[in-house]
């Protein structure tokens, strides 16, 4: 199967600004794809590129098989795209967008586009100026839904919209992936990526730090565990890859590397074991640890 | 209503607050707007004296031109009438109409962008969340047309003053009056749209009213010129109902009539107490005239229909506007012709203007010349929407669509170079109905005019490909070449000046011969500009 979309080395700079710094990416077909990073990570400019919008500096990059700068209305045909910031021509209406949207796309689905304005609980027909932030946004959320095409680039596409237009969207990002669309989906709800991502990847200052699955990105990271011990504990401070030991008698607190687990856990059964909670990281912890500055990183490294 | 919910409805207290710092901060976003458009201004009235004295040297000929404006009424439509024989009241007479528009075009923008334009683009919301009064953006933006109005008048009394103290000032003044009536007028209506595009079309189409209305009034009688001579006659009630008259009648340099300074304050002080009533009763961003709701489902499919669809709306307008421009100035030519026959050194400005063929060829020539110069904002303004859509982001989800750039750029590129192409025909199509003869030759003329202004909409396109931050200089080209093209002749500037301009090298007509050879090089030079922005566009990141 090849890739949807297949970026290496990308490097861009905006005068002294460099907004992408050899970025990498990978997209397999099928998949809903997180696209994560603080702000200024370079994610819209990355999306850009792969939109043929901006030419990069060097590096390659490969969207559905093509070039997206020379080929861009051949990959556009098949690619819907919805920005974070959805502008519309303030004398055309919602319904006239959609359709003209879909009509330079690969063609509209008109059942689709009914059933997903009645879903997005969209009026049509009000003209570009009246809409709210969040009714923009539904407009070109059903343009892309409503279009047949392979790949949906979404960049922050739910800014704005309520928590019940946001379980719609969920479910209609679900309905692409069965139907073998694919889906790249930059956003910094972190609850939405967790819900619908099969892998994501992770860029700070214009590179990719971190790129996998959920599960495969949480065993790069810490687990806490809060223990109650029949006996004290002891040896635990000289076991790798524990962190923020705090004991209390016979309470323990401590995190560990996920990787480390299994050394902690049989030096705690040692003392005997009374009761045990293991949290797994969240994502919100997987991404702050990811988004800080390097200055906190190297302090860990050098407490160890 | 209780007291409590009046005061909530008109804002409450405090209304002007921030009223200070709005200000700076739009003089401060002017500061190169405001004074270009002074400058241009103030510029085309102060060389005006010079010019003259070349023209109408010697007494002769100044009784020979008061005496043909008391009987010609096509000139007196034109220009006005002419009240006395000084330089100073022939300057006021022969530009103060134009002066007074462009005023009122500069305030009418000034206040615009700081009113509607603002709250359209939503950037006033947040302004407003500030310590900022309900009141205090439309004030901000009437005082900076203010402020740009009475610098102007200093610098038109400042440098008529030579020519008499007394009625520099009342010039002065008076094309400032003109400027702050279209300013408050502006703010109205400002106040009744929710586009700040339909508000400028709007005040501009009242403006063309003024216009028209003063041409038929000057036209209908002789506005008193031979009363100044001891003949009889007065102003006709129509120039009284058009600011741009009451400039006029406001007789700079010819007997001041001071009252009529009260005129233009009463007018502008009740129309700013109209908009203020109305800022003050309506929501930020809402409008008094409604939005219609429009189709549910639309017919566009193609980015060529997207761009017809979005500039349609001004190919109409300034098709109207050409044609009826062109059956204006057809009505004239006649009456025209025989005035300025008569007088050697304006019949050398016409001359220089529209070829050297018999004066009723000479007119039709530079009244064709004329609109060709307007004719090339229209290509400016219609390529620069390529900029809007690029630069509001509505072009960067479109073009994520299947739609190349090429393709894009030239559906707005076939309305740009074909609409100009449309209104000189229009522009042709209306002299015929206005003069009626030479039908041919002058719709010739009128065609050949489409070169020049290709040249101006390829230099648009240039920058606009190349060098996008550069393209709003598209506008200063196109005012230099309407600069060169209006007041050059006038002045005799030398020949190197005018060559800058296209529109120097089109053969004068009608009248003069059609010569093939310089407008098919500027069509070449308009096909290489515009292919070069092209290129441009096709290479270069889209701006976000």
């Amino acid at each position: 199967m090849t890739k949807a979309i297949s970026v290496s080395g990308l490097h861009k700079s905006f005068g002294r600004t460099h907004a992408l710094d050899g970025l990498d990416l990978e997209v397999e077909t099928g998949e809903v794809h997180g696209f994560l990073g603080p702000n200024g990570a370079g994610k819209s400019t990355t999306i850009r590129v792969l939109l043929g919008l901006l030419h990069p500096d060097s590096g390659a990059a490969q969207v559905l098989g093509h070039d997206p700068w020379r080929d861009a209305v051949e990959v556009h045909r098949r690619i819907a795209y919805v920005p974070g910031d959805v502008t519309l021509w303030r004398n055309l209406s919602g319904g006239e967008v959609i359709d003209l949207y879909g009509r330079l796309r690969g063609g509209l689905d008109a059942g689709r586009r009914a059933e997903l304005i009645e879903r997005f609980e969209l009026d049509p027909t009000k003209k570009g100026r009246t809409y709210s932030k969040g009714n923009r946004q539904k407009v070109a959320l059903v343009a892309a839904f409503a279009s047949d095409v392979d790949l949906l680039i979404l960049d922050e596409p739910t800014s704005g919209l309520d928590p019940l237009m946001e379980e719609v969207f969920q479910r209609c990002v679900e309905e692409e992936r069965e139907r073998g669309r694919t889906v790249l989906l930059s956003s910094h709800i972190l609850s939405e990526v967790e819900e619908l991502c099969d892998r994501v990847s992770i860029i700070r200052k214009g590179q990719t730090v971190e790129s996998g699955s959920l599960a495969e990105l949480r065993h790069l990271t810490r687990t806490s565990v809060s223990a109650e011990l029949v006996g004290a504990p002891n040896g635990l401070a000289h076991l790798p890859g524990v962190h923020d030991l705090d004991v209390q008698g016979k309470r323990v607190r401590l995190q560990v590397d996920t990787d480390k687990l299994d050394a902690v856990l049989r030096q705690l059964s040692e003392s005997g074991v009374r009761s045990l909670t293991s949290t797994p990281p969240t994502l919100e912890e997987l991404f702050l640890r990811h988004y800080q500055e390097e200055a906190p990183k190297d302090a860990e490294v050098a407490s160890r | 209503m209780t007291a409590a919910s009046f005061a909530v409805r008109t804002g409450g207290s405090r209304q002007l607050a921030g009223t200070a710092t709005l200000l700076r901060f739009a003089l401060r976003r002017d500061r190169v707007m405001i004074p270009v458009w002074v400058a241009v201004d103030a510029l085309m009235v102060l060389s005006m004296p010079n010019t003259l004295k070349s023209l109408y040297g010697t007494q002769a000929q100044r009784d020979d031109l008061l005496h043909q404006m008391t009987t010609n009424s096509s000139l007196r439509a034109l220009v006005g009438p002419v009240f006395d024989d000084s330089l100073g009241a022939l300057t006021a007479w022969r530009v103060g109409v134009y002066a007074g528009a462009l005023a009122a075009v500069m305030s009418l923008l000034v206040v615009v962008r700081h009113t509607r334009d603002e709250e359209e683009s939503g950037r006033q919301e947040l302004v407003s969340s500030g310590m900022v009064g309900r009141r205090a953006p439309l004030t901000a933006g009437l005082l900076a047309a203010a402020v740009a109005n009475g610098v102007l008048a200093l610098l038109v009394a400042a440098g008529m003053a030579s020519h008499g103290g007394a009625g520099a000032v009342a010039f002065g003044l008076g094309i400032a009056g003109v400027g702050m009536v279209f300013a408050t007028m502006t703010a109205i209506v400002a106040q009744l749209t929710e586009s700040a595009r339909l508000a400028r079309g709007l005040t501009a189409a009242v403006l063309g009213a003024a216009f028209v209305l003063r041409a038929a009034g000057d036209s209908a009688t002789d506005g008193g010129t031979s009363q100044a001579f001891g003949t009889g006659g007065g102003s006709s009630l129509l120039t009284w109902l058009s600011p741009i008259g009451w400039l006029e009648n406001l007789r700079p340099y010819a007997g001041e009539r001071w009252w009529v300074l009260l005129l233009f304050a009463a007018a502008a002080l009740l129309q700013g107490m109209i908009a203020y009533e109305l800022a003050g009763r309506r929501d930020l961003g809402m409008s008094f005239l409604p939005t219609r709701p429009g189709p549910a489902s639309g017919r566009l499919g193609t980015a060529d229909a997207l761009a017809w669809r979005l500039q349609r709306g001004g190919v109409l307008g300034w098709s109207v506007g050409f044609f009826l421009a062109g059956v204006v100035y057809g009505g004239l030519t006649d009456g025209a012709a025989d005035l300025v026959g008569d007088n050697e050194n304006a019949r050398e400005i016409f001359e220089r203007m529209g070829g050297k063929s018999g004066i009723t060829d000479s007119f039709l020539a530079s009244m064709v010349g004329m609109l060709g110069l307007v004719a090339a904002l229209y290509i400016v303004a219609s390529v620069l929407r390529l900029h809007g859509e690029e630069t509001s982001g509505r072009a960067e989800p479109l073009l994520a669509n299947a739609v190349g750039r090429m393709r894009w750029a030239a559906g707005h590129l076939t309305v740009a170079f074909g609409g100009s192409a449309l209104i000189m025909l229009l522009a042709g199509l209306g002299f015929a109905a206005g003069y009626g003869k030479q039908v041919g030759p002058v719709m010739g003329a009128c065609l050949v005019q489409v070169a020049a202004v290709w040249v101006i909409g390829g230099v648009a396109v240039l920058l606009y490909g190349v060098a996008p931050r550069l393209a709003p200089a598209a506008w200063g080209v196109a005012g230099a070449v309407l600069l060169i093209g209006w007041v050059g002749p006038a002045l005799d500037v030398p020949q190197a000046v005018l060559d800058i301009s296209p529109f120097g090298h089109l053969p004068k007509l009608p009248g003069g011969s059609m010569q093939w050879a310089p407008v098919l090089v500027l069509l070449g030079v308009a096909v290489v500009l515009t292919a070069a922005g092209l290129v441009g566009v096709r290479r270069r990141d889209m701006t976000t």
